[in-house]
């Protein structure tokens, strides 16, 4: 049933991307016919944002060197090197964010920088900007652009105080007003709307693309795609996967082409695994428990990680994985209960998780993980310092610092940790990400724990020292016996240590897997869609 | 509910109840009659309104309180001690000190503008002391380069030793009054032929493009004015028109005239339209509103019957209000009300409220915030203009120092904040800021016994108002900045 009617609205071919020597986008096709919705699908990192930006002409783009590749727009090649290029070449663009202006009214929103104004005396003089505003001529195209889309508001309210949904209308409404439309992006749209919004947002896409207008829409739901989309093209770590139609596929497919077979194996399993796991001997124990944690809300969690293992927790990004460690450390307000070896944690009580003998790497290293300004040495050690009163000694009834030991300490934590530095003086803040990372997870060594959170242990760091502290990790919990919990977006990573992996979508357990289950497993729990959905198909 | 609410508004403009309380308390303990503090608060209003308004535009723009204004103030001092240099004098003048001050501030307001691009989100303190800045190279100007680069040789301007300008000026030959004494026959000649050459440019215009021209419309436009023109050859109304002050009291009855014949105006225009639409709706925009107009009706009569109470009598004769400088003023209130219809001034408020939301829209932001800023500067410059003439000496190191704090405290005073300002907070700022100023060091030597407290007093209460505003605005800000980090970060995921 393929269609052999090759008129594309947009044609980009072959594109590829390079930040700075780390190639980003390798080869990517994306070709979309005229009022066709188009769903452009990927994990995190796949490559998505990084093809809109060049599409868009932003300034990110070109500031580090541009692109590779044809873009075609109607056939015609074109170099798109401004945002407002693209504007005139009928791009437009729904944010995932706002971009709207709370103080403004609906009509001042849709009509922001293309007002519409009649000359005067003045204006005849100075030029186009002293030109009065035709207020009511605004307000008729707004007027006429929100009943495109059926929305029901009056056109001179001010945004601020309506409904989030509502929002993500008017920012339609103003991009459907600017004359010459052809293609829209829809950028995760209906990652912050109820289901009813939803669904209204859904059926105005059909109505929109129905007249003409080519949509692009990212999304990670997979129920919205089979349910609008046409066509769909698929990303992985910047690489072209496959483009489909809708109606040729189906949700097991689809999830199986986003996560896709990887070869590589990032650690290779020489430590004897002698441990001894049982569910009766309960390491961390989650009741209930929810985190107010800004972009990553928890939204009640009841899990059990065993003592002894190595746990991963994955999911997408904002979906509320990284909040269940900073939970528990008391960095964001926690509710529930929760457990640490039978023993209930005080959430209100920040430290009261280290006390229990939990570490935390943190996903933020800059900003929660290290003092950048200080030496290795004094970020190796001051955690333990002020928990556990090491690395101090008793002269007459003060505690001084210990500098012979803390010495000892950080240069041992340096060789075992192969942290590459001129020395423990070394400023932390001008290491490389991977031995920052590295410093960051001696800290939590020092401290003793017994189980040790890291939070994406490998996020910016370069493919050896990502073995190396995967490695390190398994090390730590074959010998040691330390009970590892791993949150990383990387699913692969997570698949090559932990032995379970609990998917984490909207804040909530979407069940937990096997390293070895299939990859269409997998990325129907990331995409929160249900097995039954397979029927759709 | 109610309660609430109620305190909703007490708490918004506690900065406006404090100093209204204030004044009233402060005017009471000074024991001074209406009649002084009232013709006093009507010089200052004059004087100071013009530049206080002049910091509306960068708020508006998102640009905060501009400290920067004191350098608009140092470009119309640079071009007073020139033009008065070459002598000249009266109302020409003032004129050519407009003339020479508007590039040399527009060219500074420029520069400030290119510099505050560059520190966006600290503009205010930036203001602040690139105004100690320009302090240091005015005196180098005034004290150094006038005379001992560029030879001006004029003992009463010069020091004696022929380098450098003396601290004071005496403008009372040149320029005082110039603009307050300008007569109201000469405004009103002034209006006739602006008007008229207004109708007739706009229709040439439109004839050239080939636009419709309203003929209609321009005829009835010149044949009124020609009417009103034609009014000020009738004898008794010439007479009154000749005088180049007008008692408050006759501006207080042309006022309820207006307020009474308005709504009779717009009430046979709405007739009309009536007519000519006959069966058709009309918007509710163009509606004749029945309960304004008897509003404004009952104001007006309320308003005339008071003059007759003796006291006010007495104040109202004491006033006299310098025509040209009150219709500036007016004119400045109306100039920044209708740039915010313009398509610049609607950028300037999207600048204002998110410059990522702007840079999306297409608008070039950096653009436009320089434009807001040349339009202060040169505003704060025509503001410095007209405090100059009215106070008559010009104190070459001193006039300008405080003109940022005190245009600010008064926009603050009254009820402004650093997002938000209007005209009539900065107008009723003006009053309270100023009455304050008046009484508070008659207030001071009759509770205390000593001026000096008074003015202690009136220092502090202006830089206390400025710290108050600017520590709220900190308060609130780690939560805007916190959005704003947010809707880059969207700019960027696009």
């Amino acid at each position: 049933m393929e269609k052999k009617n090759e008129t594309y609205v947009l044609k980009m071919d072959n594109i590829a991307k390079e930040y700075s020597g780390n190639r980003v986008l390798k080869g990517v096709n994306l070709h979309i016919r005229p009022g066709e919705i188009h769903a452009l699908m990927g994990e995190n990192g796949a490559g998505k944002s990084t093809l809109m930006n060049i599409l868009f002409g932003m300034p990110v783009i070109h500031n580090t060197g541009g692109y590779e590749g044809t873009i075609e727009v109607d056939g015609k090649q074109v170099q798109i090197d401004t945002p407002l290029k693209a504007m005139e070449l009928g791009i437009g663009m729904v944010h995932q964010e706002f971009m709207l202006i709370p103080g403004f009214s609906v009509t001042e929103n849709i009509k922001v920088g293309r007002e519409l104004s009649n000359p005067n005396l003045v204006s005849r003089l100075f030029g186009r900007s002293m030109e009065n505003l035709d207020v009511e001529a605004m307000e008729r195209d707004a007027r006429k652009a929100l009943n495109t889309i059926g929305l029901k508001i009056e056109e001179y309210v001010k945004v601020a105080g309506l409904p989030v949904g509502y929002m993500q209308f008017i920012e339609i409404a103003r991009e459907l007003d600017k004359t010459g439309i052809r293609i829209l992006v829809f950028d995760e749209p209906t990652a912050v709307l109820t289901e009813s919004e939803a669904e209204r947002l859904l059926e105005a896409m059909r109505v929109i693309s129905a007249q003409g207008i080519a949509i692009i829409f990212i999304t990670h739901r997979l129920d919205e795609v089979m349910a609008v989309a046409d066509g769909m093209t698929i990303l992985r770590d910047g690489e072209f996967v496959a483009r489909k139609e809708i109606k040729d596929t189906n949700v097991a497919e689809i999830a199986e082409l986003m996560i896709g077979r990887k070869v590589e194996k990032l650690v290779d399993n020489t430590a004897e695994d002698n441990r001894n796991i049982s569910d009766q001997d309960i390491a961390v124990s989650l009741r209930d428990y929810r985190v107010e944690m800004p972009g990553e809300m928890v939204k009640g969690i009841d899990l059990d990680i065993r003592k002894g293992e190595i746990f991963g927790i994955g999911g997408l990004a904002g979906q509320g994985k990284l909040g269940i460690p900073n939970g528990i450390m008391g960095l964001y307000k926690a509710e529930g209960e929760v457990k640490i070896n039978g023993k209930v944690l005080n959430l209100e009580k920040l430290g009261d998780a280290l006390d229990h003998k939990v570490a935390f790497v943190s996903e933020d290293r800059k900003g929660v993980g290290l003092l950048l300004d200080e030496s290795i040495e004094q970020n190796i050690i001051f955690s333990a310092m002020q928990t556990n009163n090491r690395f101090l000694k008793k002269v007459a009834w003060m505690q001084l610092y210990d500098a012979a030991a803390a010495k000892a300490h950080a240069e041992e934590m340096v060789k075992t940790l192969d942290i590459r530095c001129t020395g423990i003086r070394q400023a932390a803040g001008s290491l490389s990400g991977g031995n920052q990372q590295k410093v960051c997870l001696a800290r939590a060594l020092t401290l003793e724990p017994d189980i040790l959170f890291v939070s994406e242990p490998t996020r910016g760091i370069d493919i050896g020292a990502k073995k190396l502290v995967l490695e390190y990790l398994t090390k730590l919990n074959r010998e040691q016996g330390m009970t590892v919990i791993v949150v990383s977006s990387e699913l692969v990573e997570l698949r090559s240590i932990s032995d379970r992996i609990a998917i984490i979508s909207d804040g909530k357990l979407s069940c937990i897997l096997n390293p070895d289950d299939s990859d269409a497993d997998f990325g129907l729990a990331m995409s929160g869609a249900k097995m039954g959905g397979k029927k759709d198909a | 509910m109610n309660k609430r609410r109620l305190t909703d508004i007490l708490l918004k403009n506690m900065v406006v109840i404090m100093f209204v309380i204030l004044c009233v308390g402060a005017t009471i303990a000074s024991k001074q009659p209406l009649t002084f503090v009232i013709p006093e608060l009507f010089t200052r209003i004059a004087r100071n309104s013009f530049i206080v308004l002049a910091l509306i535009i960068p708020v508006i723009a998102g640009m905060g309180l501009n400290f920067g204004i004191v350098i608009g103030a140092m470009a119309a001092q640079i071009a007073l001690f020139l033009t008065t240099y070459w002598g000249f004098t009266g109302i020409s003048g003032f004129l050519a000190t407009v003339a020479l001050a508007t590039p040399l501030a527009a060219f500074f307001g420029f520069l400030v503008g290119k510099l505050f691009n560059q520190m966006k989100g600290s503009e205010m303190i930036g203001g602040l002391v690139l105004g100690y800045f320009a302090e240091g190279f005015y005196q180098l100007i005034f004290l150094f380069i006038f005379g001992g680069v560029i030879k001006l040789n004029n003992p009463t301007l010069m020091i004696a030793t022929g380098v450098g300008v003396k601290n004071t000026i005496d403008l009372k030959d040149t320029v005082k009054y110039a603009l307050d004494t300008v007569p109201m026959l000469t405004i009103l000649e002034i209006g006739f032929y602006v008007v008229v050459i207004g109708l007739i440019c706009s229709a040439l215009f439109k004839m050239a493009k080939k636009q419709t021209v309203n003929w209609k419309n321009t005829g009835l436009g010149l044949v009124a004015a020609v009417a009103v023109y034609a009014l000020t050859f009738i004898g008794p109304v010439e007479q009154f028109l000749a005088a180049d002050r007008l008692l408050l009291l006759y501006a207080v009855e042309l006022w309820c005239l207006y307020m009474i014949l308005a709504p009779v105006f717009r009430f046979i225009k709405w007739k009309m339209e009536l007519k000519k639409h006959a069966g058709e709706e009309l918007g509710s925009r163009r509606q004749f509103d029945k309960q304004k107009a008897i509003a404004s009706v009952v104001a007006a009569v309320i308003v005339y019957a008071l003059t007759y109470v003796p006291t006010l009598y007495k104040v109202l004769l004491a006033v006299k209000l310098p025509v040209m400088t009150y219709l500036c003023i007016g004119a400045l209130c109306v100039f920044n009300n209708v740039l915010m219809k313009t398509r610049l001034g609607q950028n300037m408020r999207t600048v204002g409220q998110s410059r990522t939301v702007a840079n999306a829209a297409g608008i070039d932001v950096d653009k436009t915030r320089i434009i807001a800023m040349i339009f202060s500067t040169v505003l704060a410059s025509w503001g410095q203009l007209i405090f100059l003439q009215n106070v008559g000496t010009l104190s070459t190191y001193g006039a300008h120092t405080q003109v940022g704090q005190f245009a600010i405290a008064a926009l603050l005073v009254g009820g402004a904040s650093v997002q938000k300002a209007t005209n009539r907070q900065a107008l009723l700022g003006i009053v309270l800021f100023h009455t304050l100023f008046i009484v508070s060091p008659l207030a001071g030597k009759e509770l205390f016994g000593d001026p000096v407290i008074g003015e202690y007093f009136r220092v502090f209460v202006s830089y206390g108002v400025i710290a108050m505003a600017l520590a709220m605005h900190a308060w609130k800000k780690p939560v805007k900045a916190k959005d704003e980090k947010n809707g880059k970060e969207a700019a960027q995921a696009t």
